[in-house]
Parts: structure tokens; C-alpha cells; sequence
């Protein structure tokens, strides 16, 4: 096994009291698996990923624990945290655009970048990443600005993979991208799982069809919890929560046309973190909701790794 | 890793309405609270302080030369002029003199900030032509050759001068905002709802900056009641009345510190440097409390 | 009502001294008719906003026509009556510092100003209702208390009060979230019933072959194949338009590779000829009919396409 979540608990604090954006998350991720973390926005997918290797000032690390190969990792002392970052646990952010120095050429930046981690740069390694991600070897006499998206976030996530951490996080990284190279960076995240490059992976997307198509396993959040945790085909082909039934349900695809067939969406909208209320918190939108709603259900394992959080599943 | 950024997070819901926040934090803010209640102290002494005394600020009342005392606060002068009545009505000139200087600066700076900013092209050109023009006038011997040709007798003149050429940098600043207003969608909503250019600017982009405008609008003030001070230090201010600056170069001129007058001296020096400092400190502050990055958390 | 572009051409300036110039639209025709919901698919750079936004009127045509029954777009406020849009971003569309409700205010001052505060709110209420919003949820809120999809409907409730003809609706959904997006498409396809063309610029495929009845293809400023949506997406000709589609994830199917688009010379790097028929209500830039290459590529050299392709 390689990451143990138990019952994380990740707040944000603001004027108006803790906003709970995780809520007491458990799960596990095995070797060379690829977790595919999917919600909507505020379900607590990205805090989720952040408090995995970096919390920014407003979030507060309330309870729970995170296991990396064994080891409890220190998700909030922020220094202690150093020593995981990049080399243990790494993170190809959503902006990637943003991310590299303007100023430095990509080759200068990636030298100063490991040197600064103590660790000497291995020139024939990071050709050889390039390659595996399709990038010519000139990137690196390059300025960032002269590379599309697509080869950004690649060369981002080259740099971050380059000391073959055990954990990647993948934040929301195609979202910015066209398909067609949403396509190529998805492939290429794969293939450094393939290639042994990161032992296992989080894919955080709010696109579930994407997630299909990369993910071993797909755990669906809402408002903080989990929901659904199961192998990405019977997700998608037979999903129990009613929450991923629904999204799923709303998605149009290729061949699905408003006059033959009307979709609909979830009405309603997730209860604020805030103060949220008790017991299950798909309650108010969900149609199968009854008295027992009220007591939170937990995440039970209906059938091997397949894990869902309500009552009725 | 550290040179990658993290997005900011939409999982963190629930912000608060921005005015109550602004309002929160203002209220918990040393700096400003204390920068705005020296300056409010001092402008209410002005204001109220030359009600309560009968004589001119300029009338001989009183014996030379006399060190505070109970009768005259802040003593008198050489020629027995009552030091406190002059600094009464000094606060009061040169709070006019800032403040009317500030809102000229910023009226000029705003039209012409605005309208670069959100016109941009040919007229941004022209503007930023003229602004750097200005920027580069060497003031003081602009001043000198007004003065000599046509006189700077009021105060209300030495302001409007003043304000005529302090704008350049405010402009500046407002046009780039404007700039990055500018291509915003509410914009183009508010083209689509048939709004015009100076009503998209007065509606939409400036109440969107207002809190941009007040700081820019203090430092002008501030600014301007230094250089009203220092033109009345040096003899180019309004020959008439009193204030600050003008105790100042009185002083000097009759020697007072020669002659150990320190009374005469210290409250105009003090003041001059109260409102200013104060002014200052308040604009950082409520830097800190628009500008949640400058926060101390 | 009918929007037609001829042949509509944007041409940048850009470097210091405007000596460079960018084509970001090159030539485009197609119509919006009334009752219909037309979808522009395009990925970044393909034009498809700047074409949304000369409809708009919101930037200028540099050649070409853009005609709304004939009479050709004068941004103002006769314009803006029957034409409106919807952008992508919610949360930029709204001035962050006013109530969310101030869009109303603004299209009452500037035409309605003889209607009284009561049937004003009246008319805001009913329109509120008509994209299923709960006025009361909505009126007197700041933007930041309503979610995306709220704001979206908000900004069409607020284009429905005028008499609208065409709504130019510039990825709306690209910042929705899955569960409320699908709502907001479906009351796209409603208001079209009112008789009101809809242009839907999108770079989703799934979401434009979900809503429209008519679909445009374009790419580097250029349409590459147009026509009736279930012919664009059902039997695709263009090597760009599979490859478009071959890329969207799907739910049930693993991604399958297509030919690659470069391997068309003649559209490569923008079409130079016409549209071709390829069918009843079915135009392509470059059918890959029988006999298309060796037609169209007539004496030009193997060396030469690999060397464009390179340079790419």
C-alpha cells in the first residue's frame, strides 16, 4: 500500500468560522495505481490534494493522518514537510503556465531548481524524460513563454517527476488545455506510471469522462466527504451513490442530442462547509433521501474496492 | 515544490461580503486608526480652535516674546502675536490648502488616467505625452516665474497650483488599473446595456477602484500640504493670512531659534510633520486593509 | 430573424508599431436563423470568440459582413435590443463591488425608463422565473453569493427582457460545474422556442452536438466543416473534425487514435478554397472524398509536405 488517508480533516479558516472543506477522508492508494479524484467544485478535491504535500496560510490541519510508504507524513509543519516535497510527494499544478520563471531559461531553471533540493542534475535522465513526454531536447534553451500549454504542463511535469517521487499529484491539469492536447498530457501522466517514473498518482479532475480514461480507481467527494470509491469502470458503469448516478446521469456525450433525449442536472446545491449538517450530505438534493439520512453514513465496502457512503447503496 | 504556485483555491467557499470585511479589518488595524485619528484631532483644532479666540491670528495681543503660559499656550511671538491663534488658524490653511490642492491633483489625474487607460490608442498617447511633460516641469522654477509675474496672493491659488502640477504620477497609476479594467467582461455587459465610455468608467471601472482612489487621493494630500509648506517656507506662498509654512518662515526670518523661541518654532514643525506622517501611516494602513496580502495574519 | 456572415475577416495588428499583423478570423460565412441554436466549435486560438465578439459589435470587422436581417451590426442601443450575449466567466461578467441584480437596473435605464419600480420588478421576477431561478434567491444578492450557474441564468433572464433576436452565448458552461450545466444548456434550447437564434460557442463537442441543430467547425480562423449537426458529428469528413472527436473522453469508450490532421496538405495551415457540398446540409473545407489528395495536391512534392509539417 502505498498512500493511507484516515479520517483527514482539513479546515479553512475565515472571519466567519472554520470552513470544513475536508471532512474526515479516508482511503488508500496502491502501488502503480492512478486514483482519479473527481467532485465539483467545493466538494474538497483540491484541499485534498494541497494537504497531501503543501498547506497554504488559511488551511489548518484539524485531524487524521497521511502514510507514505509506511511513514507518517508531517502534512502540517510546513518545514518538516520540505523533506518529503519533490522527492516523496510531488504536485503539477493546474497553471503550469504560471509556475515557470519567466526570466530563466528552462534548462538554467531546472539546474538551480534541483541544486536548491541538494541534489546534483543528471542531464542524461532529464533528456530521457523529455523524450518520454514528447518534448524536443531544444525546450531547455528556451524561455517559458515560447512554449504552448501543452508543452508547459509537460515540462512541468517532467521537473516535478524528475527525482522519481512516490506520489504525484495531478491537480486539475488538462483543464486549461484544448482536447486534443488534454488528450496528449493525459497519456503522457499515464505513461509516467507505466514507466515506473511515480509509483502512483492522484488525478484531480472535475471531468469524469477524463478521469475514465486515465484512472485505475475513481473516488468521487461531495461537500468534503467521500462519496463513491471504486475501479473506474464500475463507476462509471455501475455507479450506487446516488450523487455519482446523478453526475453521471447529466453528462451529455458524443450522440446524446437534446431532442432525443433531455438530460437533466443535480437541482439544488452543496450545503455550506461552514456549518454543515448533520448526517448525510447529499440529503437535501438527493431523491432517495429518508429518515435514516440523517445519521451520516459511512463509507462501507459494498463489494471488493468498492466503497460508498450512503444508506440506500 | 517552491517554484511552482498553487492555484488558489475555489474549495474555500464562503467569503464574506467585501465591504464588512473591509470594515473588519480596518477597525483592527493600529496603523490606520492611528494615522486617521492624529489627522482628525488636528483637523477638528483647526476648525474649532479659531472659534474660540476673538483676535486676529496676525494682532499684536499681547507682551514679546513670552514662553508658553497659561494665558498663551504656546507663547507669543516677537512682535507678541499669540502663537497658539496663529497655529488654530495655520491647521486650517493648510488643511485647506491640502485638501484643495489633493482634490485638484486628483480630479486631473483621474480624467486623465481614466480616459488613457480606457481609451487607449491615440489618445492614450497623447495623454501619456502630456503627462510626461508635466512630470518633468521643474515646479519650483515654474513657481519662481509665476510668482514674479503674477503673484500667488491666496491660498486658494497656491493649492490650485499645486494641484495643476502634482497629477502626473496619480494618472499614471489610475490609467494602468483602468488598463487591466478594461478587459474585463462586466465591460462589455455594460456596452451591451447600451452604457457609453464616460458611463462605463464612472460606474462600472472607478467604483471598482474606489479604494484605490482614496489612497491615492491622501498621498496627493499629503503631498500637497508638504509643498504648500515648503513654497510658504521659502517665501512663495500667500502674503496674506496665516499658516503653517508662513509661521515657519516668520520664525526664521525673526531668528527665533537664535534667539531660543522654541515655542515659536516646534508647534508649526510639529504639525506640518503630524498631519503628514499621520496622513502616511493611515494610507499604509489602509493599504493593509484593501490588500489582503499585506495582512499580517 | 436571420444572422448571416459573409465572408468575415479579422485581421490583428500587433508588434510595437503595428507592422505585424495576425489573421484571427479568415473569411467566414455561415448563417444563424431564427428557432435555432447554431454551435461554434473551435479550440483556443480557432477565432471563435473574436467571432462572437464582432457579432457583438464589441470588436470591429476588418473585412466582410455581418448582417442582421440585412441590416448590417451598429453597436448601440437599437442593436443591443435584439442582440445580446453571455460570456464565459460569470463571476468577471458581474461587477464584483454592486449587487448581482444591478444588470436588471442597467437595462432598465436604458430602456425601459418610463416602467414603473413595480412592474419593473414584476417583469425581473417573471423573467427570474422563466430560467428557473427563485427570485427571491436571487434579487439583492452580490455576485459572489450566487454559484455559477445562477449567475449564467441571471445574465440570460437579463438578455430575455429585451426583444431579443439572437443571443450569442460565448462558452457559458465552460465554468459550471457538471450538475448545474446540463440545466443551463437545456434552457438555451428553450428559449429557442421563442423564435431567437442562439450562437453557442463552445470547445466542448459533446456539448454543442448535444444542443445544436446546425454546427460549425473552425480552426486557425477558418471553417473547415459546417452543416447539420448530425451529419458534422455523425459522418465527419474533415481529418480535423475526427480528430476533434477522437480526442473528447468519453464515459464507455477508451480514447482511439485518428489520422492525424497534418495529413492534408491543402488545409493545412488554413483553407484557401471554398467550401465543398459533401451532402445535403453538409460543407467541408477538405472532403477526403475519393480522389481528394491526388486531386487536390496535383504536382506538389512529397518533400515539401513534410518539410511544412516540421515547421509547424
Amino acid at each position: 500500500m502505498s498512500l493511507r488517508v484516515s479520517d483527514l480533516k482539513v479546515h479553512y479558516r475565515t472571519l466567519r468560522g472554520d470552513v470544513r472543506a475536508l471532512d474526515g477522508v479516508s482511503f488508500e492508494l496502491g502501488d502503480a495505481e492512478i486514483l482519479g479524484l473527481a467532485g465539483e467544485s467545493g466538494c474538497g478535491k483540491t484541499t485534498l490534494g494541497k494537504s497531501l504535500i503543501r498547506m497554504d496560510g488559511r488551511m489548518r490541519h484539524v485531524g487524521g493522518t497521511v502514510e507514505l510508504d509506511g511513514t507518517e507524513l508531517p502534512i502540517g509543519d510546513d518545514r518538516r514537510m520540505n523533506d518529503f516535497r519533490f522527492h516523496e510527494v510531488s504536485l503539477v499544478p493546474q497553471y503550469s503556465m504560471s509556475a515557470l520563471n519567466p526570466t530563466r531559461k528552462i534548462g538554467k531553471m531546472v539546474g538551480e531548481l534541483l541544486r536548491s533540493r541538494g541534489v546534483t542534475p543528471d542531464t542524461a535522465k532529464l533528456l530521457g524524460r523529455l523524450d518520454a513526454v514528447g518534448l524536443p531536447h531544444e525546450v531547455l534553451d528556451r524561455y517559458p513563454i515560447e512554449l504552448s500549454g501543452g508543452m508547459k504542463q509537460r515540462m512541468v511535469m517532467v521537473i516535478s517527476t524528475l527525482l522519481d517521487p512516490s506520489l504525484l499529484i495531478a491537480d486539475e491539469v488538462t483543464s486549461a488545455l484544448d482536447v486534443s492536447t488534454q488528450k496528449a498530457v493525459a497519456r503522457a501522466l499515464a505513461g509516467f506510471r507505466d514507466n515506473g517514473f511515480v509509483k502512483s498518482m492522484i488525478f484531480i479532475t472535475h471531468d469524469i469522462s477524463l478521469t475514465y480514461q486515465i484512472a485505475d480507481t475513481i473516488m468521487v467527494m461531495y461537500a468534503g466527504r467521500l462519496a463513491e470509491k471504486a475501479p473506474a469502470r464500475t463507476i462509471v458503469e455501475a455507479p450506487r451513490h446516488p450523487y455519482t448516478r446523478m453526475l453521471i446521469d447529466s453528462l451529455p456525450e458524443v450522440g446524446v442530442r437534446h431532442a432525443d433525449r433531455r438530460l437533466s442536472g443535480i437541482a439544488g446545491s452543496p450545503p455550506s462547509l461552514l456549518d454543515p449538517p448533520a448526517g448525510c450530505r447529499f440529503r437535501d438534493r438527493c431523491p432517495l433521501a429518508f429518515d435514516r439520512c440523517a445519521e451520516e453514513p459511512p463509507a462501507a465496502e459494498i463489494a471488493p474496492d468498492h466503497f460508498v457512503a450512503c444508506w440506500k447503496a | 515544490m517552491t517554484a511552482l504556485q498553487e492555484a488558489v483555491p475555489r474549495d474555500a467557499a464562503a467569503p464574506v461580503s467585501g465591504r464588512r470585511e473591509a470594515l473588519h479589518f480596518a477597525l483592527r488595524n493600529g496603523k490606520l486608526l492611528a494615522g486617521a485619528g492624529v489627522v482628525l484631532v488636528l483637523l477638528l483644532l483647526g476648525l474649532i480652535g479659531p472659534l474660540t479666540i476673538d483676535a486676529p491670528p496676525n494682532e499684536y495681543v499681547g507682551p514679546p516674546m513670552q514662553a508658553p503660559s497659561s494665558e498663551y499656550w504656546f507663547g507669543t511671538t516677537t512682535f507678541g502675536q499669540d502663537v497658539f491663534a496663529q497655529f488654530v488658524y495655520g491647521l486650517r490653511t493648510t488643511f485647506a490648502a491640502g485638501l484643495l490642492g489633493g482634490v485638484v491633483a486628483s480630479l486631473i489625474g483621474m480624467v486623465v488616467g481614466f480616459l488613457a487607460g480606457f481609451r487607449g490608442g491615440l489618445l492614450d498617447e497623447i495623454l501619456n505625452m502630456l503627462t510626461n511633460i508635466v512630470l518633468v516641469i521643474p515646479t519650483l522654477a515654474v513657481l519662481l516665474i509665476i510668482n514674479a509675474y503674477l503673484g500667488i496672493r491666496s491660498v486658494v491659488a497656491q493649492a490650485i497650483f499645486i494641484g495643476l502640477t502634482s497629477w502626473p504620477w496619480a494618472a499614471r497609476a489610475i490609467r494602468a488599473q483602468t488598463f487591466s479594467l478594461r478587459g474585463r467582461d462586466f465591460v462589455d455587459l455594460a456596452r451591451l446595456s447600451g452604457s457609453n465610455t464616460w458611463k462605463i468608467i464612472t460606474r462600472e471601472i472607478a467604483p471598482n477602484m474606489s479604494s484605490y482612489l482614496l489612497l491615492t487621493f491622501i498621498l496627493l494630500f499629503g503631498n500637497s500640504i508638504l509643498i504648500a509648506s515648503s513654497l510658504d517656507f521659502i517665501g512663495l506662498g500667500p502674503t496674506e493670512g496665516v499658516s503653517l509654512g508662513l509661521m515657519l518662515q516668520n520664525a526664521s526670518q525673526w531668528s527665533a531659534m537664535q534667539l531660543g523661541m522654541w515655542w515659536w518654532f516646534i508647534p508649526p514643525g510639529a504639525g506640518i510633520t503630524a498631519i503628514v506622517g499621520a496622513l502616511y501611516v493611515a494610507n499604509v494602513g489602509l493599504d493593509e486593509v484593501f490588500n489582503p496580502k499585506l495582512r499580517e495574519t | 430573424m436571420m444572422l448571416r456572415l459573409d465572408n468575415v475577416t479579422k485581421v490583428y495588428k500587433v508588434g510595437a508599431f503595428g507592422g505585424k499583423t495576425l489573421t484571427a478570423v479568415d473569411g467566414v460565412s455561415f448563417d444563424v436563423p431564427e428557432g435555432q441554436v447554431v454551435s461554434l466549435i473551435g479550440e483556443s486560438g480557432s477565432g471563435k470568440s473574436t467571432l462572437g465578439k464582432m457579432i457583438l459589435g464589441l470588436v470591429p470587422v476588418t473585412a466582410g459582413s455581418i448582417t442582421l436581417d440585412g441590416a448590417p451590426v451598429r453597436p448601440g442601443k437599437e442593436y443591443y435590443r435584439h442582440v445580446q450575449g453571455v460570456f464565459q466567466d460569470p463571476f468577471s461578467t458581474f461587477n464584483p463591488v454592486f449587487k448581482a441584480d444591478r444588470v436588471f437596473q442597467l437595462i432598465r435605464e436604458a430602456y425601459f425608463p418610463a416602467a414603473t419600480a413595480a412592474d419593473w420588478d414584476e417583469r425581473v421576477r417573471a423573467a427570474l422565473r422563466d430560467v428557473r431561478l427563485d427570485p427571491d434567491q436571487v434579487i439583492g444578492k452580490y455576485p459572489h453569493q450566487l454559484s455559477g450557474g445562477q449567475l449564467q441564468r441571471v445574465l440570460i433572464a437579463r438578455a430575455l427582457l429585451l426583444d431579443l433576436k439572437l443571443l450569442v452565448a460565448d462558452e457559458i458552461t465552460s465554468m459550471l460545474d457538471a450538475s448545474t450545466r446540463i440545466d443551463v444548456l437545456n434552457l438555451l434550447a428553450e428559449i429557442k422556442g421563442r423564435g431567437l437564434g442562439v450562437l453557442y460557442i463552445t470547445h466542448d463537442l459533446s456539448l454543442g452536438n448535444y444542443l445544436a441543430e446546425r454546427t460549425v467547425v473552425l480552426r486557425h480562423g477558418t471553417v473547415v466543416e459546417m452543416g447539420a449537426t448530425d451529419r458534422v458529428f455523425g459522418r465527419p469528413l474533415h481529418p480535423y473534425t475526427r480528430q476533434l472527436l477522437s480526442a473528447v473522453p468519453r464515459l464507455h469508450a477508451p480514447w482511439e487514435d485518428a489520422e492525424p490532421v497534418t495529413s492534408c496538405l491543402y488545409h493545412d495551415g488554413g483553407a484557401t478554397g471554398g467550401l465543398a457540398e459533401a451532402g445535403e446540409d453538409h460543407f467541408v473545407a477538405c472532403a477526403r472524398l475519393e480522389g481528394c489528395l491526388e486531386e487536390r495536391l496535383g504536382g506538389r512534392s512529397g518533400g515539401r509536405l513534410e518539410g511544412r509539417l516540421k515547421g509547424r
